[in-house]
């Protein structure tokens, strides 16, 4: 049996790689891959291996931990064994780097997804309720069942909902 | 009688005194340790509240600040474990964000003594966490800006979670301030308990000299902040400039000179490292 050991020079590489992270999920948020989340930073090939670099939504968040792990079996699945996971924190992470994409599946998958950063303070954007898209909603709490999730309700349909914060 | 050679002392310490106590890579592990201590202690006492909060969503938001202060804690903590180990000989254990946080005692522990004291009422809870915050705010503000790359970058990350505790505690402080008659009564007498544990926060002790904080600043700040949202919660400010005799500020967290809770709250967090040395899952 051979075992194809890849090299790490060319671009379109870098491209494969880039796409088998879109296969990564977020463990809380199954329906985001990593790069919708916008933590993926960057990928580096070099002579000994790959360099990805992450960046942590929230200090504490649990999920980080199992995001390096799935990155790195992700990467051993497809035979590249020499990865490198690299965290940094600057600059930090925002939800402004969620992709489009991604916002219009938290929003199918029943999460309010987060407003633009510069619209953040502004009352012309409401909160539209996930279930029957009502924008009159209103916070219950700024700490939901993640660290990146505040709580709202809806005053027409009653149902209480997930809004990932703007951060 | 055996003759009494002073070197052999250090075989009766344990590891963790030899290395930590003063950690070596001198002033900047030093303030590092002191950031993650008060971070992990104040962590340590919301996460009592697990079960306990006066309800589901609040029990929920201040385990959600719990578990960023834990976050922040452990970016310091691997960063002090990272100077520690720079400028310790091949032959000592290195330093994990792990050993700095369990490994440690009473008098190696740099937090903050606000961050200790009993949770008390959710009134006093709140209060400790409205007054740390604040400054919390303005100390990673200035860190932010600072000379060193490593804090600063951890200064910018956790800024975003400490605007929303500001956000929360200032929240609650009205709510309970300008509440009922009891309410009140009892964020008055959380104010007494308090407020001689704010002291410390804006007096600098060795190893903050040379980080380039601006204490004075610090402290216009946030007593400016304070202020507003005490008075706004119809409470009184009790830094105020009268005629009253000036409070006696608590200090020693800084250096490890703590208050009678600390062992207790240690004894809860490290007992499973110390019992079962280390034991993983």
């Amino acid at each position: 049996m051979s075992i194809t050991i890849p090299t790490y020079t060319s671009s379109t590489q870098e491209k494969d790689i880039w796409k088998l992270l879109e296969a990564v999920c977020d463990p809380e948020v199954p329906v985001l891959s990593i790069l919708d989340l916008g933590i993926v930073r960057d990928v580096k090939l070099n002579d000994n291996g790959i360099e990805i670099i992450i960046t942590p939504t929230y200090s504490g968040c649990p999920a980080m931990d199992a995001i390096s792990m799935d990155i790195r079996l992700k990467m051993i699945e497809h035979g590249h064994k020499n990865v490198k996971i690299t965290t940094i924190l600057s600059p930090a992470w925002t939800t402004d780097w969620m992709s489009e994409a991604g916002k219009r599946k938290l929003l199918e998958y029943g999460i309010a997804p987060p407003r633009l950063l510069a619209d953040r303070e502004t009352t012309a954007h409401h909160i539209e309720c996930p279930q029957c898209h009502s924008s009159n909603t209103k916070l219950l709490s700024q700490f939901g069942s993640t660290a990146c999730k505040a709580l709202y309700q809806c005053s027409d349909c009653k149902e209480p909902f997930d809004y990932f914060k703007c951060h | 009688m055996q003759d009494f050679n002073p070197s052999d002392n250090n075989k009766y310490f344990r590891k963790s005194e030899i290395s930590a106590f003063p950690p070596s890579g001198g002033g900047v592990a030093a303030f590092t340790l002191h950031l993650a201590d008060t971070n992990l202690i104040l962590a340590q006492r919301n996460a009592e509240w697990c079960a306990h909060g006066p309800i589901l969503e609040q029990d929920i938001a201040i385990t959600n600040i719990s578990l960023d202060l834990i976050g922040q804690a452990r970016n310091f903590y691997q960063y002090a474990a990272q100077i520690i180990n720079q400028s310790t000989d091949q032959f000592t254990n290195p330093a994990t964000e792990d050993s700095l946080a369990y490994l440690r005692t009473e008098r190696e522990f740099k937090n903050l003594l606000i961050t200790e004291l009993p949770n008390g009422d959710w009134a006093q809870t709140i209060l400790r966490q409205f007054f740390y915050s604040v400054y919390q705010y303005g100390l990673y503000e200035q860190l932010q800006r600072g000379s060193d790359a490593q804090l600063a970058a951890i200064a910018e990350k956790s800024i975003k979670e400490t605007t929303y505790h500001v956000k929360w505690s200032s929240e609650w402080v009205l709510r309970l301030g300008d509440g009922t008659d009891e309410s009140n009564e009892r964020m008055q007498k959380a104010l007494q308990n308090t407020w001689a544990y704010t002291g410390e926060m804006f007096m600098p002790v060795d190893y903050e000299m040379a980080t380039g904080i601006d204490f004075i600043l610090l402290k216009d700040e946030w007593e400016k902040k304070v202020r507003t949202v005490l008075e706004e919660a119809t409470l009184t400010y009790p830094g105020g400039t009268g005629n009253e005799k000036p409070i006696f500020m608590q200090t020693g967290g800084k250096t490890g000179v703590h208050t009678e809770h600390m062992g207790f709250i240690l004894a809860d967090l490290q007992y499973l490292q110390r019992t079962y040395p280390g034991a993983n899952w």
